[in-house]
Protein backbone atom coordinates (compact mmCIF):
# COMPACT_ATOMS: atom_id res chain seq x y z
CA UNK A 1 0.00 0.00 0.00
CA UNK A 2 1.56 3.14 -1.02
CA UNK A 3 1.47 6.20 0.81
CA UNK A 4 0.43 9.46 -1.21
CA UNK A 5 1.79 12.68 -0.50
CA UNK A 6 -0.50 15.96 -0.40
CA UNK A 7 1.26 16.79 -3.49
CA UNK A 8 0.91 13.43 -5.32
CA UNK A 9 -2.75 13.80 -4.74
CA UNK A 10 -3.38 17.43 -5.67
CA UNK A 11 -1.72 16.00 -8.95
CA UNK A 12 -3.99 12.87 -9.28
CA UNK A 13 -6.98 15.23 -8.53
CA UNK A 14 -6.70 17.02 -11.69
CA UNK A 15 -7.57 14.12 -13.60
CA UNK A 16 -10.70 14.12 -12.02
CA UNK A 17 -13.13 15.83 -14.77
CA UNK A 18 -16.44 17.61 -14.20
CA UNK A 19 -18.62 15.37 -15.68
CA UNK A 20 -20.50 17.65 -18.00
CA UNK A 21 -17.09 19.53 -19.19
CA UNK A 22 -14.88 17.22 -20.00
CA UNK A 23 -11.79 19.35 -20.28
CA UNK A 24 -12.01 20.89 -16.62
CA UNK A 25 -10.48 19.21 -13.59
CA UNK A 26 -12.55 19.45 -10.28
CA UNK A 27 -8.87 21.53 -9.24
CA UNK A 28 -9.34 24.24 -11.83
CA UNK A 29 -12.34 24.97 -11.25
CA UNK A 30 -11.61 25.61 -7.77
CA UNK A 31 -13.78 22.71 -6.64
CA UNK A 32 -10.96 21.09 -4.57
CA UNK A 33 -9.97 23.53 -1.28
CA UNK A 34 -8.08 21.48 0.63
CA UNK A 35 -5.68 18.04 1.09
CA UNK A 36 -5.02 16.93 4.26
CA UNK A 37 -3.47 13.54 5.70
CA UNK A 38 -4.47 12.01 8.73
CA UNK A 39 -2.57 9.25 9.31
CA UNK A 40 -3.74 6.39 6.44
CA UNK A 41 -6.60 8.80 6.08
CA UNK A 42 -7.02 11.28 3.31
CA UNK A 43 -9.08 13.95 4.09
CA UNK A 44 -10.50 16.22 1.19
CA UNK A 45 -12.46 19.12 1.57
CA UNK A 46 -14.81 19.94 -1.16
CA UNK A 47 -17.10 23.02 -2.42
CA UNK A 48 -19.94 22.72 -4.12
CA UNK A 49 -20.30 25.27 -7.58
CA UNK A 50 -23.75 25.29 -7.79
CA UNK A 51 -26.10 23.75 -3.92
CA UNK A 52 -28.30 21.64 -6.62
CA UNK A 53 -25.77 20.02 -9.03
CA UNK A 54 -26.11 16.61 -9.75
CA UNK A 55 -22.64 16.10 -10.71
CA UNK A 56 -21.66 16.33 -7.42
CA UNK A 57 -22.32 13.11 -6.58
CA UNK A 58 -20.37 11.85 -9.18
CA UNK A 59 -17.52 13.78 -8.47
CA UNK A 60 -17.19 12.40 -5.34
CA UNK A 61 -17.42 9.01 -6.51
CA UNK A 62 -14.84 9.50 -8.83
CA UNK A 63 -12.31 11.51 -6.37
CA UNK A 64 -12.82 8.29 -3.87
CA UNK A 65 -12.07 5.59 -6.89
CA UNK A 66 -9.24 7.04 -7.89
CA UNK A 67 -7.09 7.61 -4.63
CA UNK A 68 -8.14 4.16 -3.73
CA UNK A 69 -7.08 2.45 -6.76
CA UNK A 70 -3.85 4.65 -6.28
CA UNK A 71 -2.96 3.00 -3.50
CA UNK A 72 -4.86 5.05 -0.53
CA UNK A 73 -6.30 3.22 2.58
CA UNK A 74 -9.18 5.54 3.02
CA UNK A 75 -10.19 8.46 1.65
CA UNK A 76 -12.93 10.88 3.65
CA UNK A 77 -14.63 13.85 1.23
CA UNK A 78 -16.01 16.37 3.47
CA UNK A 79 -17.92 19.44 2.00
CA UNK A 80 -17.86 22.84 2.93
CA UNK A 81 -19.58 26.31 2.20
CA UNK A 82 -17.72 28.81 3.79
CA UNK A 83 -16.47 30.59 1.75
CA UNK A 84 -19.28 29.68 -0.94
CA UNK A 85 -17.71 28.54 -4.07
CA UNK A 86 -17.59 32.01 -6.38
CA UNK A 87 -16.50 31.39 -10.15
CA UNK A 88 -13.58 33.95 -9.51
CA UNK A 89 -11.74 30.72 -8.88
CA UNK A 90 -11.77 29.51 -12.18
CA UNK A 91 -8.21 28.75 -13.05
CA UNK A 92 -6.91 30.50 -16.55
CA UNK A 93 -6.53 27.38 -17.79
CA UNK A 94 -10.43 26.51 -16.86
CA UNK A 95 -11.44 29.86 -18.79
CA UNK A 96 -9.10 28.72 -21.91
CA UNK A 97 -10.50 25.32 -21.92
CA UNK A 98 -14.32 27.18 -21.77
CA UNK A 99 -13.42 29.13 -24.22
CA UNK A 100 -11.87 26.39 -26.73
CA UNK A 101 -15.75 24.89 -26.12
CA UNK A 102 -17.54 27.51 -27.05
CA UNK A 103 -18.76 28.57 -23.46
CA UNK A 104 -18.06 31.83 -22.61
CA UNK A 105 -16.08 31.87 -19.19
CA UNK A 106 -17.31 33.98 -16.72
CA UNK A 107 -15.84 37.38 -16.10
CA UNK A 108 -13.80 38.07 -12.32
CA UNK A 109 -16.62 40.01 -10.09
CA UNK A 110 -15.12 40.41 -6.63
CA UNK A 111 -17.93 39.65 -4.89
CA UNK A 112 -19.77 42.13 -7.40
CA UNK A 113 -22.03 39.87 -9.22
CA UNK A 114 -24.58 42.64 -10.32
CA UNK A 115 -22.26 44.80 -11.92
CA UNK A 116 -20.42 42.19 -13.68
CA UNK A 117 -24.02 41.41 -14.94
CA UNK A 118 -24.01 44.69 -16.70
CA UNK A 119 -20.58 43.42 -18.71
CA UNK A 120 -21.34 42.85 -22.22
CA UNK A 121 -20.40 38.86 -22.87
CA UNK A 122 -17.96 37.84 -25.75
CA UNK A 123 -18.82 35.25 -28.35
CA UNK A 124 -16.26 32.32 -27.45
CA UNK A 125 -15.86 31.64 -31.62
CA UNK A 126 -15.19 34.79 -33.27
CA UNK A 127 -14.70 37.35 -30.05
CA UNK A 128 -17.66 39.85 -30.88
CA UNK A 129 -19.20 41.37 -28.19
CA UNK A 130 -22.55 41.91 -30.50
CA UNK A 131 -23.91 39.66 -28.45
CA UNK A 132 -27.22 38.29 -26.73
CA UNK A 133 -28.68 36.76 -23.81
CA UNK A 134 -31.29 34.89 -25.02
CA UNK A 135 -32.06 32.64 -21.31
CA UNK A 136 -30.36 33.11 -18.16
CA UNK A 137 -30.84 28.95 -17.54
CA UNK A 138 -29.62 26.78 -19.87
CA UNK A 139 -28.65 22.78 -19.61
CA UNK A 140 -26.85 23.19 -16.56
CA UNK A 141 -26.89 25.02 -13.40
CA UNK A 142 -24.07 26.59 -14.39
CA UNK A 143 -24.67 27.72 -18.08
CA UNK A 144 -27.02 30.67 -19.80
CA UNK A 145 -27.65 30.33 -23.24
CA UNK A 146 -26.60 33.16 -25.64
CA UNK A 147 -26.22 34.16 -29.40
CA UNK A 148 -23.83 36.30 -31.07
CA UNK A 149 -25.41 38.22 -33.89
CA UNK A 150 -21.88 38.45 -35.96
CA UNK A 151 -21.30 35.05 -36.63
CA UNK A 152 -24.68 34.10 -36.16
CA UNK A 153 -23.74 30.99 -33.84
CA UNK A 154 -25.79 30.08 -30.70
CA UNK A 155 -23.41 29.89 -27.42
CA UNK A 156 -23.19 28.86 -23.69
CA UNK A 157 -22.12 30.81 -20.86
CA UNK A 158 -20.63 29.96 -17.92
CA UNK A 159 -22.84 31.88 -15.48
CA UNK A 160 -20.50 34.59 -12.92
CA UNK A 161 -21.43 33.75 -9.84
CA UNK B 1 -26.86 22.95 22.83
CA UNK B 2 -30.09 23.30 25.24
CA UNK B 3 -32.71 21.07 24.02
CA UNK B 4 -35.40 24.17 24.15
CA UNK B 5 -32.78 25.72 21.91
CA UNK B 6 -31.99 23.26 19.56
CA UNK B 7 -35.85 22.04 18.99
CA UNK B 8 -36.49 25.71 18.39
CA UNK B 9 -33.62 25.65 15.57
CA UNK B 10 -34.79 22.26 14.44
CA UNK B 11 -38.44 23.87 13.51
CA UNK B 12 -37.22 27.00 12.24
CA UNK B 13 -34.77 24.27 9.49
CA UNK B 14 -37.86 22.43 8.61
CA UNK B 15 -39.58 25.06 7.63
CA UNK B 16 -37.23 26.49 5.60
CA UNK B 17 -36.12 23.10 3.99
CA UNK B 18 -40.37 22.54 3.69
CA UNK B 19 -40.92 25.81 2.28
CA UNK B 20 -37.90 25.43 -0.44
CA UNK B 21 -39.25 21.42 -1.31
CA UNK B 22 -42.87 22.20 -1.93
CA UNK B 23 -41.78 25.21 -4.20
CA UNK B 24 -39.23 23.44 -6.19
CA UNK B 25 -42.09 20.45 -6.73
CA UNK B 26 -44.22 22.70 -7.85
CA UNK B 27 -41.59 24.28 -10.32
CA UNK B 28 -40.78 21.10 -11.79
CA UNK B 29 -44.98 20.79 -12.66
CA UNK B 30 -43.96 23.11 -15.59
CA UNK B 31 -41.75 20.96 -17.12
CA UNK B 32 -42.62 19.89 -20.85
CA UNK B 33 -46.11 22.33 -20.71
CA UNK B 34 -44.17 25.93 -20.25
CA UNK B 35 -45.44 28.23 -22.92
CA UNK B 36 -42.20 28.31 -24.63
CA UNK B 37 -38.76 26.01 -24.30
CA UNK B 38 -36.37 28.66 -23.32
CA UNK B 39 -39.36 28.69 -20.04
CA UNK B 40 -39.61 25.20 -19.92
CA UNK B 41 -35.43 25.16 -18.79
CA UNK B 42 -36.12 28.05 -16.79
CA UNK B 43 -38.95 26.89 -14.29
CA UNK B 44 -36.27 23.17 -14.43
CA UNK B 45 -33.72 25.30 -13.65
CA UNK B 46 -35.73 26.92 -10.96
CA UNK B 47 -36.92 23.67 -9.56
CA UNK B 48 -33.61 22.07 -8.99
CA UNK B 49 -31.97 25.09 -7.24
CA UNK B 50 -34.91 24.77 -5.18
CA UNK B 51 -35.05 20.98 -4.37
CA UNK B 52 -30.93 21.52 -4.10
CA UNK B 53 -31.74 24.43 -1.21
CA UNK B 54 -34.25 22.39 0.56
CA UNK B 55 -31.60 19.41 0.86
CA UNK B 56 -29.33 22.08 2.22
CA UNK B 57 -31.50 22.90 4.94
CA UNK B 58 -32.41 19.40 5.53
CA UNK B 59 -28.62 18.25 6.46
CA UNK B 60 -28.33 20.96 8.59
CA UNK B 61 -31.36 19.77 10.29
CA UNK B 62 -29.91 16.16 10.17
CA UNK B 63 -26.84 17.27 12.12
CA UNK B 64 -28.39 19.03 14.39
CA UNK B 65 -30.46 16.32 15.46
CA UNK B 66 -27.71 14.04 14.94
CA UNK B 67 -29.50 11.95 11.92
CA UNK B 68 -27.68 10.02 8.96
CA UNK B 69 -27.19 13.10 6.81
CA UNK B 70 -27.44 10.65 3.69
CA UNK B 71 -30.93 9.51 4.93
CA UNK B 72 -32.86 11.63 7.23
CA UNK B 73 -33.65 14.04 3.91
CA UNK B 74 -35.48 11.06 2.33
CA UNK B 75 -37.34 10.03 5.75
CA UNK B 76 -38.57 13.19 5.73
CA UNK B 77 -39.19 14.13 2.25
CA UNK B 78 -41.33 10.98 1.18
CA UNK B 79 -42.38 9.56 4.81
CA UNK B 80 -43.90 12.19 6.36
CA UNK B 81 -47.76 13.01 6.35
CA UNK B 82 -49.18 16.51 4.88
CA UNK B 83 -49.76 17.78 8.67
CA UNK B 84 -46.12 17.00 9.97
CA UNK B 85 -45.38 19.17 7.26
CA UNK B 86 -44.38 22.58 8.12
CA UNK B 87 -44.33 24.89 4.75
CA UNK B 88 -46.29 27.98 3.61
CA UNK B 89 -49.19 27.69 1.96
CA UNK B 90 -48.48 29.54 -0.37
CA UNK B 91 -46.03 27.11 -2.20
CA UNK B 92 -48.33 24.44 -2.12
CA UNK B 93 -51.02 26.05 -4.36
CA UNK B 94 -50.89 24.13 -7.54
CA UNK B 95 -49.52 25.92 -10.56
CA UNK B 96 -52.49 27.86 -11.94
CA UNK B 97 -51.79 30.22 -14.85
CA UNK B 98 -48.07 31.14 -16.21
CA UNK B 99 -48.72 34.48 -14.39
CA UNK B 100 -50.01 32.67 -11.46
CA UNK B 101 -47.06 30.38 -11.06
CA UNK B 102 -44.41 33.26 -11.59
CA UNK B 103 -46.18 35.80 -9.21
CA UNK B 104 -45.80 33.31 -6.50
CA UNK B 105 -42.21 32.62 -7.67
CA UNK B 106 -41.68 36.26 -7.51
CA UNK B 107 -42.94 37.12 -4.28
CA UNK B 108 -41.05 33.87 -2.56
CA UNK B 109 -37.79 34.92 -4.30
CA UNK B 110 -38.15 38.56 -2.92
CA UNK B 111 -38.67 36.84 0.39
CA UNK B 112 -35.68 34.69 0.02
CA UNK B 113 -33.51 37.77 -0.43
CA UNK B 114 -34.66 39.84 2.31
CA UNK B 115 -34.41 36.28 4.76
CA UNK B 116 -31.06 34.99 3.47
CA UNK B 117 -29.64 37.94 3.53
CA UNK B 118 -30.73 38.64 6.86
CA UNK B 119 -29.26 34.98 7.70
CA UNK B 120 -25.65 35.71 6.36
CA UNK B 121 -25.27 37.28 10.34
CA UNK B 122 -26.68 34.48 11.76
CA UNK B 123 -24.54 33.59 14.75
CA UNK B 124 -25.29 29.41 14.04
CA UNK B 125 -22.69 29.15 11.52
CA UNK B 126 -24.03 25.90 9.51
CA UNK B 127 -26.63 28.72 8.89
CA UNK B 128 -24.94 31.83 8.15
CA UNK B 129 -22.33 29.87 5.77
CA UNK B 130 -25.26 28.01 3.79
CA UNK B 131 -27.25 31.58 3.44
CA UNK B 132 -24.54 32.85 1.94
CA UNK B 133 -24.39 30.05 -0.88
CA UNK B 134 -27.68 29.87 -1.37
CA UNK B 135 -28.08 33.63 -1.49
CA UNK B 136 -25.92 33.67 -4.96
CA UNK B 137 -27.73 31.55 -6.60
CA UNK B 138 -30.92 33.18 -5.22
CA UNK B 139 -30.05 36.58 -7.81
CA UNK B 140 -30.55 33.98 -10.52
CA UNK B 141 -34.11 33.61 -9.51
CA UNK B 142 -34.79 37.16 -8.54
CA UNK B 143 -33.66 38.25 -11.75
CA UNK B 144 -35.80 36.56 -13.94
CA UNK B 145 -39.16 36.30 -12.09
CA UNK B 146 -38.88 40.05 -11.50
CA UNK B 147 -38.56 40.62 -14.83
CA UNK B 148 -41.61 38.33 -15.99
CA UNK B 149 -43.81 39.67 -13.96
CA UNK B 150 -42.75 43.16 -15.05
CA UNK B 151 -43.23 42.11 -18.45
CA UNK B 152 -46.71 40.22 -18.23
CA UNK B 153 -48.16 43.37 -15.88
CA UNK B 154 -47.38 46.02 -18.75
CA UNK B 155 -47.95 44.00 -21.31
CA UNK B 156 -51.47 43.32 -22.92
CA UNK B 157 -54.05 43.98 -21.89
CA UNK B 158 -54.69 40.31 -21.37
CA UNK B 159 -51.58 39.88 -19.82
CA UNK B 160 -51.83 42.59 -17.01
CA UNK B 161 -55.72 41.14 -16.16
CA UNK B 162 -53.78 37.78 -15.77
CA UNK B 163 -51.46 39.04 -13.32
CA UNK B 164 -53.71 41.04 -11.35
CA UNK B 165 -55.95 38.45 -11.04
CA UNK B 166 -52.61 36.58 -9.44
CA UNK B 167 -51.62 39.06 -7.21
CA UNK B 168 -55.45 38.90 -5.51
CA UNK B 169 -55.61 35.61 -5.55
CA UNK B 170 -51.75 35.13 -3.98
CA UNK B 171 -52.01 38.27 -1.37
CA UNK B 172 -54.29 36.32 1.07
CA UNK B 173 -51.09 34.08 1.50
CA UNK B 174 -48.44 36.32 1.88
CA UNK B 175 -49.31 37.35 5.39
CA UNK B 176 -48.11 33.48 6.41
CA UNK B 177 -44.61 34.35 5.44
CA UNK B 178 -44.05 36.71 8.65
CA UNK B 179 -45.57 34.61 11.14
CA UNK B 180 -43.87 34.25 14.21
CA UNK B 181 -42.51 31.04 14.97
CA UNK B 182 -43.27 29.74 18.45
CA UNK B 183 -39.98 29.60 20.10
CA UNK B 184 -38.65 32.52 18.17
CA UNK B 185 -37.33 34.59 21.24
CA UNK B 186 -34.93 31.44 21.91
CA UNK B 187 -33.24 31.91 18.80
CA UNK B 188 -33.47 35.64 18.66
CA UNK B 189 -31.82 35.83 21.92
CA UNK B 190 -28.90 33.78 20.60
CA UNK B 191 -28.99 36.12 17.59
CA UNK B 192 -29.36 32.80 15.24
CA UNK B 193 -32.48 34.19 13.13
CA UNK B 194 -34.09 38.04 12.14
CA UNK B 195 -37.75 38.68 13.27
CA UNK B 196 -40.75 37.72 11.72
CA UNK B 197 -41.67 41.98 11.51
CA UNK B 198 -38.10 43.14 10.78
CA UNK B 199 -38.97 40.50 7.51
CA UNK B 200 -41.90 42.34 7.03
CA UNK B 201 -40.68 45.63 6.56
CA UNK B 202 -38.02 44.96 4.50
CA UNK B 203 -39.77 42.21 1.94
CA UNK B 204 -43.03 45.05 2.32
CA UNK B 205 -40.41 47.58 1.11
CA UNK B 206 -39.13 46.08 -1.18
CA UNK B 207 -42.36 44.55 -2.85
CA UNK B 208 -44.65 47.29 -2.79
CA UNK B 209 -43.04 49.93 -4.96
CA UNK B 210 -42.13 47.28 -7.57
CA UNK B 211 -45.81 46.01 -7.47
CA UNK B 212 -46.91 49.73 -8.29
CA UNK B 213 -44.38 50.27 -11.14
CA UNK B 214 -45.75 47.02 -12.35
CA UNK B 215 -49.51 49.09 -12.31
CA UNK B 216 -50.57 46.30 -9.77
CA UNK B 217 -53.25 47.35 -7.51
CA UNK B 218 -52.55 45.88 -4.33
CA UNK B 219 -56.06 43.77 -2.50
CA UNK B 220 -56.16 44.96 1.11
CA UNK B 221 -53.68 42.55 3.68
CA UNK B 222 -55.34 39.73 5.15
CA UNK B 223 -56.45 39.38 8.60
CA UNK B 224 -55.55 35.56 8.56
CA UNK B 225 -52.21 34.32 9.86
CA UNK B 226 -52.44 30.83 9.76
CA UNK B 227 -49.96 28.64 11.66
CA UNK B 228 -47.49 26.50 9.45
CA UNK B 229 -48.93 22.98 10.29
CA UNK B 230 -52.54 24.11 8.74
CA UNK B 231 -52.26 22.97 4.95
CA UNK B 232 -54.45 23.48 2.22
CA UNK B 233 -56.24 20.13 0.73
CA UNK B 234 -53.67 20.42 -2.39
CA UNK B 235 -50.35 19.90 -0.33
CA UNK B 236 -52.19 16.09 0.60
CA UNK B 237 -52.87 15.70 -3.27
CA UNK B 238 -49.10 16.99 -3.86
CA UNK B 239 -47.66 14.65 -1.60
CA UNK B 240 -49.61 11.44 -2.75
CA UNK B 241 -48.11 11.94 -6.15
CA UNK B 242 -44.79 12.93 -5.42
CA UNK B 243 -44.55 10.02 -2.37
CA UNK B 244 -45.89 7.59 -4.17
CA UNK B 245 -42.84 5.87 -5.93
CA UNK B 246 -41.01 5.92 -2.54
CA UNK B 247 -43.69 4.53 -0.39
CA UNK B 248 -44.32 1.34 -3.33
CA UNK B 249 -41.16 0.23 -2.18
CA UNK B 250 -39.95 1.82 1.44
CA UNK B 251 -36.15 0.94 1.63
CA UNK B 252 -35.34 1.16 -2.05
CA UNK B 253 -32.06 2.95 -3.42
Amino acid sequence: MSHLSPDQIWHLLTKVADPEIPMVSIVDLGIVRQVGLQGNKIILILTPTFSACPALHWIEAQVIDLLRQSGAAEVEVRWSLTPPWSSDWLTPQARQALTRVGIAPPPRHDGRLEVALEQPVSCPYCSSTNTQMKNDFGPTLCRAIYYCHDCHQPFERFKPI
Amino acid sequence: MKTTLQNALADYLLAMADDELILGHRDSEWCGYAPILEEDIAFANLALDEIGHASLWYTLLAELRREDPQTYADQLVFFRQAREYRNIQMVELPPGDWAFSMLRQYLFDAFEQVHLSALRQSRYAPVASAAAKVLTEELYHYRHTSAWVRRLALGTDDSHMRMQKALDALWPYVAQLFVPFTDEPLLLQEGYVPTRSELESQWNAKVTPFLQECALSLPQPSPTRYARDQHTPHLKVLLAEMQSVARLEPGAV
